[in-house]
């Protein structure tokens, strides 16, 4: 998604390059799927609240609409052999996707931090063991991931001193 | 799927899918962790096996995933009406949020203290995530069939280029041939 926007933005010349950087920086930071934040930005730089609300509603506008079209023909096939077949060939390889996903996220996250200058590729123990306990915390005790995203934030602010 | 919804039922979509959509930090897979507590164990809306499903449709279609999989939900739930409440939940913290920080000029990339607070959000992410894809594993992997196409997948992903929607239109087509083709053929 993130080269097509960029392609369209400099297209229209709505922002440099640089800003382009800049805004999906923010996107990943802020609360919120990053292609949403990345047009709520967009929109917003160029013509304010009303801005934000069109390119947020015309992102979100085709997936809404093929999804409840698409959503209408899951429900009335859904059932069917042939469905049930192709749906038991899709899950395995929708772990296999989710697995390799999950692996990608847990590098970027536990082994570098390009985000804090003071070192390259490294292991970061403070990382690795927040992920440690969240993981236990959400496998073995059922805890809510809105709370342990909480407590991470606050830990992540003490132990990142310096 | 429910044709009629009550404007109590909308508001439940909308909360739901508005505290996915204000904890979702990253791509479409990081709502997963969040769509397993707020849809399957809290509401008890949907299914391990159906949440697999849909992730699988929303991702196969053009659109931002988070959107579809909001979309397709909320439609389950509530049809149009519900599909609304919940698109609109899910986008409307990050317009929230967003407008609010470029309003603001608040200059987030060289601020120490979000970083460090990111820094710690980003390994919670990494630990969430780990746990949902361990679950989906251990749950697909029902059959010797079910774990090599599974891990198939997972080397083409970690080691080609190949875009994920070609994947699940292989898996399909698996699927299809192993258990409906060969099976309807035998009898």
């Amino acid at each position: 998604m993130l080269p097509l926007i960029q392609y369209e933005i400099e297209k229209y010349g709505w922002l440099t390059v640089q800003e382009f950087v800049d805004i999906v920086a923010i996107a990943e930071m802020t609360p919120g799927p990053i292609a949403i934040n990345a047009a709520t930005f967009v929109g917003f730089r160029n013509a304010g609240v009303i801005g934000s609300i069109v390119a947020t509603l015309g992102v979100s506008l085709p997936s809404f609409i093929i999804i409840v079209a698409l959503s209408k023909f899951w429900e009335k096939y859904k059932d069917h052999p042939v469905m049930v077949a192709i749906f038991s060939g899709i899950r395995p390889v929708m772990a296999g996707l989710i697995a390799s996903a999950a692996i990608f996220i847990a590098k970027a996250a536990l082994f570098s931090e390009p985000l804090l200058a003071n070192s390259g590729l490294a292991i970061d123990f403070r990382s690795i063991l927040i992920a440690i306990g969240v993981f236990v915390a959400v496998w073995r005790y059922k805890v809510d991931p809105i709370k342990t995203i909480l407590v991470s934030a606050a830990v992540g602010f003490f132990v990142f001193m310096g | 799927m429910k044709k009629s919804i009550t404007l109590a039922e909308m508001g439940e979509l909308f909360v739901a899918f508005f505290k996915i959509g204000l904890f979702t930090f990253g791509g479409g897979l990081a709502m997963l962790p969040l769509i397993e507590k707020e849809i399957i164990e809290k509401r008890n809306w949907s299914t391990k096996e159906e949440i697999l499903d849909i992730y699988a449709l929303s991702q196969s279609v053009p659109g931002v995933i988070a959107v579809n999989t909001a979309t397709f939900f909320g439609n389950r739930r509530g049809g149009f009406w519900g599909a609304i409440a919940a698109t609109t939940g899910v986008i409307l913290p990050s317009l929230l949020v967003i407008m609010t920080i470029a309003s603001l000029f608040v200059q987030i990339q060289g601020s120490d203290i979000i970083l460090r607070i990111f820094n710690g959000i980003r390994a919670a992410v990494a630990g969430l995530v780990a746990s949902a894809a361990l679950r989906v594993v251990l749950q697909t992997a029902i059959s010797r069939t079910a774990i090599i196409l599974g891990l198939i997948a997972f080397a083409l992903n970690v080691f080609t280029d190949i875009h994920a929607v070609w994947l699940i239109v292989g898996g399909a087509a698996c699927g299809f041939i192993l258990n409906y083709v060969l099976k309807t053929s035998g009898k």
